[in-house]
């Protein structure tokens, strides 16, 4: 099986146009980008994928142990990148995937030429004077939140949500399974999310990037965006009006048009 | 009363319920928030529940200001997201965390309304307080985890018991090819009856048992390996198969197990350069003898069973095995594996043997044919053993052909 079969690939715009490759964050899948990607469709190679574990990858795509940490995450983008001819594109990578771009770009500088970190954060949890906004405590409270939230998840629904069935009869079952994915992974995804720490890679990205930081939000609050920005060596910082942690999702239109001049700059002549 | 009278009170008091009472009174909290969440009209139901003041809610905090800090997150990853791509949410499970800092379990449903041009207005949610509900799911998450852990000690212990019915690495038998394979039924998680066993009793002498204890489980294991290290221990100190059979039928007895059991006793002996096997079956299949063309025919007479009858009867088939020849010993989760109403049968399995006569691991493949004739999922354990006389190299000297000699023994 493909990289982009594992992942559910899905691309849209130009073929010839430069590359696009937008990641989704913990707790739902690529859907994540269906307001803000068509924007950039007229220009763009579009690439959208599920991660391992989440929406419609492969049943087989996830291993615990390779995805025990971000690395492993970072190391499905290089992969699924390169089978895909992706040379100097645009990562666009929401919350934890955000980190996940910088990993891969850091062990494969040839694939972007511009990242695009929409709610990032590089380390969650607050730690002797870093403020990451969560406790251990917090962490905790996540993972009994999934587990309360996953009762009504059942077997029988893993086949329709998992492993990318190509039948349209199913698409209306895909939308409600929007954000459910197999407790055992999504609780595994939660403790790789919110246990990493990416502060010391920042300084060593060399691509340029841009921050999107949301004015109110509950995962990665704006000292959080602001310290990714400073330690990255070039990067720039955009705060949203938008609120909450989802702008691809609650304010789609501000998303684009803090992107466009960003990533416009390298659309053309490729 | 009479059913009008019922229905027209009924009428009388619906038209009664004040529309303000019906909202304020519901018997659930309901929220009215913007589409960033930001809380614009509470019922008196949720204030009750909440602790909170209406003044301290309305336009002053968001619903998710009312989570947890785990809540706050499933907020922000799934149900915002979810409320966004579907319009609705059902059956979320939150904390409040209510004005005098204490937890609130709730189940939560929200909708959202947008406007004609598809852009989200307001958010109305409605809250269920779910105490007594989440106690009742914690304890059975708890119960769900402690079965997840009772079934993978379960297994393990299964594989560990399975580990001791057949010897730790296959076989081996100078100057002959022995080839042996094991298949618990089903998925290997319940342990079964069948054993297997290869081992030297002096120079140029060697045993051969294969055998079935009836039932499956962890009783039926532990006398599966008392019955192998038995038949090991006694075969060491006496030839005759038909003793060693009866001092097994005994101490089978004298476990006071109401479990029977099956044996395959062949003990091959080098007599200068010939194999000479000597064939006692306790009520268990008899081998199966095949010459590099064929045919395939059983060898030996089956005797009773034994850890049923105070006496047993077996007999012993000698058998000179010329080149080429091979010996095949099976239970009958071979010729029982069914496919439908079919057995495999021995037809099959005498196909089977020609077919892989001169294959590197014949008794792997025959496993692998009654495993394919049963779809993948063998309905019984099955044990197979093939023992192969090498072809004649053309420098040994001449080997008198097979032959057969049965005698009884008591």
């Amino acid at each position: 099986m493909s990289a982009a079969e594992r992942h559910n690939v899905t691309e849209s715009g130009r073929p010839d146009g430069r590359p696009m490759v937008f990641a989704h964050g913990f707790g739902c899948d690529q859907n994540m980008w269906r307001f803000v990607a068509p924007a950039f469709e007229d220009r763009f190679r579009v690439i959208r994928f599920d991660h391992a574990g989440a929406g419609g990858s492969a049943p087989d795509a996830y291993d615990p142990d390779r995805h025990s940490s971000l690395g492993g995450y970072a190391e499905d983008v290089v992969e699924l990148c390169r089978e895909l001819g992706v040379t100097d594109g645009v990562f666009v990578g929401h919350s934890v995937s955000a980190m996940i771009g910088v990993l891969a770009d850091l062990s494969a500088p040839e694939l972007f030429a511009r990242l695009v970190l929409v709610g990032p954060s590089a380390r969650y949890l607050d730690d002797d004077g870093y403020v990451g906004g969560f406790s251990e405590t917090d962490i905790h409270e996540l993972l009994e939140s999934l587990d309360s939230n996953y009762l009504g998840w059942s077997s029988a629904m893993a086949p329709a949500i998992m492993g990318n069935p190509d039948r349209p009869e199913l698409g209306q079952e895909l939308t409600e399974s929007f954000c459910r994915t197999d407790p055992e992974i999504a609780s595994r995804f939660a403790r790789v999310t919110f246990l990493s720490d990416n502060r010391a890679d920042l300084a060593r990205v060399r691509t340029p990037a841009l921050v999107l930081q949301c004015s109110r939000d509950a995962i990665a609050p704006p000292e959080v965006g602001r310290y990714v920005a400073d330690t990255l060596p070039d990067a720039e910082l955009v705060l949203l009006q938008a609120t909450g942690h989802c702008p691809n999702l609650s304010a789609p239109a501000e998303t684009i048009a803090a992107m466009a001049p960003f990533v416009d700059a390298v659309a053309v002549g490729r | 009363m009479n059913p009008d009278a019922a229905t027209e009170a009924f009428y009388a008091a619906l038209l009664d319920d004040d529309p303000e009472e019906l909202y304020d009174r519901a018997p659930c909290g309901y929220l009215t928030t913007t589409a960033e969440g930001t809380i614009v009209k509470a019922n008196a139901t949720f204030l009750g529940l909440s602790g909170y003041e209406r003044e301290q809610l309305v336009g002053q905090r968001t619903f998710a200001d009312l989570l947890n800090v785990g809540g706050r997150i499933y907020h922000e990853t799934h149900y915002a997201p979810m409320l966004r791509m579907q319009g609705t949410v059902r059956e979320v499970a939150f904390e409040l965390v209510r004005a005098d800092g204490n937890r609130l379990p709730v189940l939560v449903n929200a909708v959202m309304e947008t406007g004609s041009d598809g852009a989200p207005e307001l958010v109305r949610v409605a809250v269920f307080d779910a105490t007594h509900r989440r106690e009742y799911e914690r304890e059975l998450l708890r119960a769900k985890r402690s079965a997840e852990r009772s079934e993978a000690r379960a297994q393990e212990l299964a594989r560990t018991l399975q580990s001791t019915l057949i010897p730790p690495t296959p076989p081996r038998l100078p100057g002959l090819d022995v080839s042996a394979s094991y298949r618990p039924a089903g998925d290997g998680e319940e342990v079964g009856g069948d054993f297997y066993d290869v081992f030297q009793i002096g120079p140029g002498d060697w045993v051969v048992a294969l055998g079935d204890v009836c039932g499956k489980g962890v009783r039926a294991a532990v006398l599966t390996a008392l019955v192998r290290h038995t038949l090991r221990a006694l075969t060491v100190q006496e030839r005759a198969a038909g003793a060693v059979l009866a001092t097994l039928n005994r101490v089978l007895l004298d476990e006071g197990s109401d479990r029977f059991s099956t044996v395959v006793l062949v003990r091959l002996r080098l007599d200068g350069h010939q194999w000479v096997a000597t064939i006692s079956s306790a009520g268990h299949p008899l081998p199966l003898h095949a010459g590099p063309g064929g045919p395939v025919r059983e060898v030996g007479r089956t005797g009773s069973l034994v850890g049923v009858l105070t006496d047993v009867q077996v007999h012993d088939t000698e058998l000179r095995l010329a080149p080429g020849d091979v010996l095949a010993m099976y239970t009958d989760g071979v010729t029982e594996g069914r496919c439908g109403h079919e057995f495999f049968g021995e037809r099959r399995l005498h196909d089977a043997v020609l077919r892989h006569h001169d294959a590197a691991h014949p008794a792997e493949d025959i496993v692998a044919d009654v495993l394919d004739f049963q779809q993948g999922t063998a309905r019984d354990d099955i044990a197979v053993v093939v023992v192969r006389v090498p072809p004649a190299d053309p420098s040994d000297p001449p080997v008198p052909p097979t032959t057969e000699r049965t005698e009884p023994l008591s």
